[in-house]
């Protein structure tokens, strides 16, 4: 049992004198203090946009500076939460024509590579739950920004953005042909792990 | 056959009869209205007609339902014809359960439309503002409550409507007649 406990001891010790860019940093979104945003739009009928979001989610990420293509995400959302400042709009996206959120409540995503394509873009690719169905879908990430922040804590946000097709997920109801595809925009801001 | 307005110890008056029969109307109505436009495609020219429609119906029913109440209340009410204790009984107890039905079925509804704030048009003539909005998943509730109430409000017409036909052929009493105005002194001895 000492024995353990020492070993336990100086591995914590290693871990936290090991440089900060060599191992990946935990962070957790900050969904509590609403930093971070799951936004969607889709067409209306061709002439607008109507615009989304979703309200409760809840989601991890690591970030390693020096070997970004380790990052990793697992973000879960509750469809319920979806939120487009029409409750009865609400009310039938939760229901049987669209999301179902009685049989699926919740819609995952959880990265399967993050691959960098220039200064501060990547392209992160992933499974994408909702509505039952799982698919790869690819996200294009976007480094907003890192550093300390007021209260003793640190943050980094990144920005993503991805389109996808409704009938890929089940989802049939006729909106018309502009109405086929959705974009979303991901407003993401962790706070890293003490 | 000559009969008041209003409701006497023998039968019912001509408001009380209108009364009943439009809102049996609108129920049917309503009810119909309601499944027909749950359903439309979102391209479907009624698909915005339909709801408006429901909505300003269903006020209008709230209303005739809360005059017919108190008409009731504040007038007579003919006697029941001779029948058992249980019969009489039954009677009341779901002549009570339609007339709650009949308000909360509406007032559900109600709750489902206003539940982010938004009042509800009635006919393009005025707004009927929202009262209580912002619960959390209002519209699922009420919008639950108001499909489960509008079921057992058929389900009682249904009971209501075979009570009715029973006493009119198996009893052979007046009671079926009276809410058409007629059967006056007709088998009541």
């Amino acid at each position: 049992m000492k024995k353990f406990l020492i070993l336990v001891l100086l591995l914590t010790a290693f871990v936290s004198v090991m440089p900060s860019g060599v191992r990946a940093e935990q962070y957790t979104i900050d969904t509590k203090k609403a930093h971070a945003f799951i936004q969607f739009k889709i067409s209306h009928l061709g002439y607008s946009w109507l615009l989304g979001r979703f309200n409760d989610f809840e989601g991890t990420f690591s970030f390693n500076e020096a070997r970004p293509e380790a990052s990793k995400v697992k973000v879960s959302v509750d469809v319920a939460s979806v939120d487009t400042n029409h409750a009865e709009r609400d009310k039938h996206l939760r229901s049987k024509d669209f999301f179902e959120v009685k049989k699926y409540p919740e819609a995952t995503f959880i990265s399967r590579s993050f691959k960098v394509t220039g200064k501060g873009a990547a392209v992160m690719k992933g499974d994408f739950t909702l509505h039952g169905v799982t698919k790869e879908i690819e996200i294009e990430v976007k480094e907003v920004g890192a550093g300390k922040d007021p209260w003793g804590g640190f943050r980094r946000g990144f920005e993503g953005t991805t389109t996808l097709a409704l009938k890929d997920y089940n989802i049939t109801k006729n909106l018309g042909p502009a109405s086929a595809t959705v974009d979303l925009y991901l407003s993401i801001e962790g706070i890293r792990n003490k | 056959m000559a009969f008041g307005l209003r409701n006497s110890r023998q039968e019912y008056g001509l408001v009380a009869i209108a009364l009943h029969w439009v809102v049996a109307l609108m129920v049917f109505g309503l009810f119909g209205l309601g499944f027909y436009m749950t359903g439309l495609e979102y391209t479907d020219s009624w698909y915005r007609r339909a709801p408006w429609l429901h909505k300003s119906f269903g006020l209008l029913t709230f209303a005739l339902v809360s005059f017919r109440l108190v008409w009731r209340l504040t007038g007579e009410k003919p006697v029941m014809v001779p029948m058992p204790g249980w019969e009489r009984v039954a009677a009341l107890l779901a002549h009570r359960v339609l007339y709650l039905l009949l308000f909360l079925v509406p007032v559900s509804g109600y709750l489902i439309s206003t539940a982010d704030g938004r009042g509800i048009d009635f006919f393009n003539w005025f707004e009927v503002p929202a009262l209580l909005s912002g619960y959390d998943r209002q519209e699922d509730m009420a919008g639950a409550v108001h499909l489960f109430l509008a079921l057992a409000i058929i389900g009682m017409t249904g009971l209501h409507t075979a009570a009715a036909l029973k006493h009119h052929f198996i009893d052979k009493d007046s009671t079926l007649l009276k809410i058409f105005g007629a059967g006056r002194g007709e088998s009541e001895n």
